[in-house]
């Protein structure tokens, strides 16, 4: 679907029942409609038969209204909200494997202090780095790391959680 | 506790659910079902394609309002299943389809007559299963018929695997289901409730546009009561027909692509929309940004997901259509508390409109002596006092059906709404007639949509089903040849259609034949076939310069009507 001027990046929770197919329902309608998945994370909650699915879509507000409202349609789908709406936190984890010889094996190191990352791997000619952060930060540092040269570059997809408690309504009910 | 095989779970369950009839056809992957099934007290019809057995569970889901059972075998079993679920899903029809599959060790495999039908489906159903174990199978088909019947009704498609089938397990049919994440939202919120029925007693102009929702949550009732207590009146979509009696004073008849002129005139002049149970599908709204102007829009609707969907309504109710209308009543009160006056000024107006451009047709033959459509509809609905059930297939003759037919009852005119599906009318009918024996079932179709299932005239003939099948044969696939003659320069690529003699074709699956050609036999057919017990095709000749008039161009407001046919060439 053509991104228009309105449209905008939303990351939206979708708190799902944890069983086989789910991921392939949610996918599939996203995808189904033309849109593109800019990242996907899923993972148990702490509630072991409640998954979470973080994704991140670009649309115009009509168009994630409706994509929200499919959703929440499909028979397996607790509850989804756009996180656009609230208050949230989002990380995002890369390894990131750079050529490091001589004085540059200084630099990187100083660049990971700077950025809080971590070298997890280190070989005659290579470091390889993990970083944790928002987007923004993961954006700067992969931007000073890549004038080392990039060998390799892996990513999972961004998660979130909201500041107050939006994801917990469920776990309330089951309490009272 | 009983240990039970799956097939005989399954056919347990059935019963617990209080199925009676099941639709399909046999394959080996569900051959120890039906080893069971003969010596249970089920009816299993047997139908000669898939397809067709899903259309014959949605007509008889369709008309009963219980659930529509089929069994059908893996592989192309399955995937034969597709259009029946995709139109019944679109069209809210509970309908649900057991699927035999390979066993579990062989799924992936590439296994003859394997395929992941459970994938294939996902987006032409309210939801799927794949069951992977006998002791799920219980909850699992609990689960199905749960999701199948409630909230916005749809298909569902359950997937068997034969190692389930034949393992074995404890049954214990659930009694209640509970699904966190699926709880439809039924009762309607009273504070919108308040809202809705000051905006009605306000209006000065209002409509109620019903749909199909009014039918499926049995709504009709209190619908007639809401129209009668405010003297509105009322127009329906195509899957809205019979939720309003036809024949009553405040009926306008259909709106939209081919609606009459006065009920799309109302809407685009209303200044009060209260649309129950429709979603604004596009063959009703035309061009949106023209769509009632003027109107403040209250939707009613079970399904959250229809709400402002293509539309944005100044007062949503999401509820199911019986519940909202109750309450609605309660809260009017009994006072006549509207503007009378005005109220009888909008009906004159409406009354204008409908002199002006009033639905018609030249009932004479054609140059070539064919007979009219209209005509043949209209002899139809004098024949049978009204009291038929149509089941319609998809074109020309569904919008003549939906037009000259009028229809006082709910669950009276069946037809293929959102998907469209030709080759719909004769298996539907064929369910129809299965799930209220006693009606007069009558098939209207043209000589396309006819051919596309007419296997099941094997099934007529074997199940002794006494359906009456209505051809409005024109030589053409009429509805894209209207577009042609209107939009492509009259050239007719394509659309020509050479049939079967239809007679003769009757005459070997030992059904009886009819055929007219001239007013007079057309008369004669119809008494015919009616004072016939059992069942009859009949071959109308009609005339294929007929088109459907009103008609609004696509991508025009619907007050745009293409009012009479253009000259002929």
């Amino acid at each position: 679907m053509e991104r228009s001027e309105n449209a905008q990046r939303h990351t939206l929770a979708i708190l799902v029942d944890n069983s086989p197919g789910v991921l392939a329902r949610v996918t599939a309608l996203i995808s189904g409609r033309g849109f593109n998945i800019d990242s996907l994370s899923v993972a148990e909650t702490n509630e072991p038969e409640v998954s979470l699915i973080t994704l991140i879509t670009v649309g115009t507000p009509r168009i994630i209204s409706q994509v929200i409202k499919q959703l929440r349609k499909l028979i397996n789908v607790i509850k989804v909200t756009d996180l656009a709406e609230v208050d949230y936190v989002e990380r995002q984890l890369v390894m990131i494997r750079v050529k490091a010889v001589d004085n540059q094996r200084a630099e990187i190191t100083r660049l990971a202090d700077i950025f809080r990352a971590k070298i997890i791997d280190v070989c005659p000619k290579t470091y390889t780095l993990e970083i944790t952060g928002g987007q923004e930060k993961i954006r700067a540092a992969l931007a000073l790391l890549s004038e080392f040269g990039v060998e390799e570059q892996v990513s999972t997809g961004l998660t979130a959680i909201s500041r107050s408690p939006i994801l917990g309504k469920k776990t309330k009910k089951a309490e009272a | 506790m009983t240990i039970l095989s799956g097939a005989e779970i399954l056919i347990e369950c059935w019963k617990k659910e209080g199925v009676e009839v099941i639709f399909g056809y046999p394959g080996a992957a569900t051959v120890d079902i039906h080893h069971h099934l003969g010596a249970s007290s089920l009816r299993f019809v047997l139908c000669r394609h898939e397809q067709a057995a899903v259309h014959m569970a949605e007509g008889y889901a369709r008309s009963s309002g219980r659930p529509g059972v089929v069994l059908v075998t893996s592989g192309p079993g399955a995937t034969n299943t597709v259009t029946g679920l995709a139109g019944a899903n679109m069209d809210s029809v509970p309908v649900i389809v057991f699927s035999g599959q390979v066993s579990r060790m062989l799924i992936g495999n590439d296994a003859f007559q394997e395929v992941d039908i459970v994938g294939v489906t996902r987006g032409v159903t309210k939801h799927n299963y794949l069951v992977i174990s006998t002791d799920r199978l219980a909850q699992t088909i609990k689960e199905a018929f749960y999701v199948a019947t409630t909230g916005r009704p749809g298909s569902v498609l359950v997937d068997l695997p034969k190692d389930v089938l034949s393992g074995q397990a404890e049954f214990d049919y659930p009694k209640k289901v509970f699904l966190k994440a699926y709880q439809p939202h039924l009762s309607p919120h009273p504070k919108q409730v308040a809202k809705v029925a000051s905006l009605l007693k306000k209006a000065q102009r209002p409509i109620i546009y019903a749909g199909g929702g009014v039918i499926s949550s049995g709504a009709s009732e209190e619908l007639l009561a809401l129209a009668e207590r405010l003297d509105i009146p009322v127009t329906n979509t195509l899957m809205g027909l019979g939720g309003f009696p036809g024949t009553h004073r405040l009926f306008l008849g259909m709106l939209g692509m081919y609606g009459l002129y006065r009920a799309n005139m109302a809407i685009q002049n209303a200044d009060l929309i209260l649309a129950v149970g429709a979603r604004f599908d596009d063959r009703v709204t035309g061009l949106l940004t023209e769509f009632a102007k003027e109107a403040d829009i209250i939707h009613i609707d079970v399904d959250t997901t229809s709400i402002h969907k293509n539309l944005d309504v100044d007062v949503p109710l999401v509820a199911d259509a019986r519940q909202a209308l109750l309450a609605i009543l309660d809260n009017l009160g009994v006072a006549p508390d509207y503007p009378v006056a005005t109220r009888a000024q909008w009906h004159d107006t409406i009354s204008g409109w409908a002199q002006s451009c009033p639905l018609a047709y030249d009932p004479e033959p054609d140059s070539e002596g064919f007979l009219k459509p209209q005509m043949v509809i209209e002899a139809l609905y004098r024949a049978t006092k009204g009291k038929a059930v149509i089941v319609t297939d998809v074109g020309q003759h569904q919008m003549w059906a939906a037009q000259y037919y009028f229809y006082d009852h709910p669950r009276q005119f069946i037809s293929s709404g959102g998907l469209g599906v030709m080759g719909f009318g004769l298996p539907a009918a064929l369910g129809v007639l299965v799930a209220r024996p006693e009606s007069t079932v009558i098939n209207i179709s043209g000589d396309g949509s006819i051919l596309m299932n007419i296997q099941e005239l094997a099934t007529v003939a074997q199940e002794r089903l006494p359906v009456k099948v209505a051809i409005l044969n024109n030589g053409t696939l009429g509805m894209v040849r209207q577009l042609q003659h209107l939009f492509y320069d009259r050239r007719y690529v394509d659309t020509t259609l050479a049939s079967p003699d239809f007679v003769k074709l009757a005459d070997s699956f030992g059904l009886k034949g009819l055929v007219a050609k001239t007013a007079a036999e057309m008369e004669e057919t119809i008494a015919l076939a009616l004072a016939e017990p059992g069942p009859v095709i009949m071959d109308f000749r009609i005339s294929p310069w007929e088109n459907v008039f009103p008609m609004v161009p696509a991508g025009q407001a619907i007050d745009k009507m293409i009012l009479r046919p253009l000259e002929l060439p």
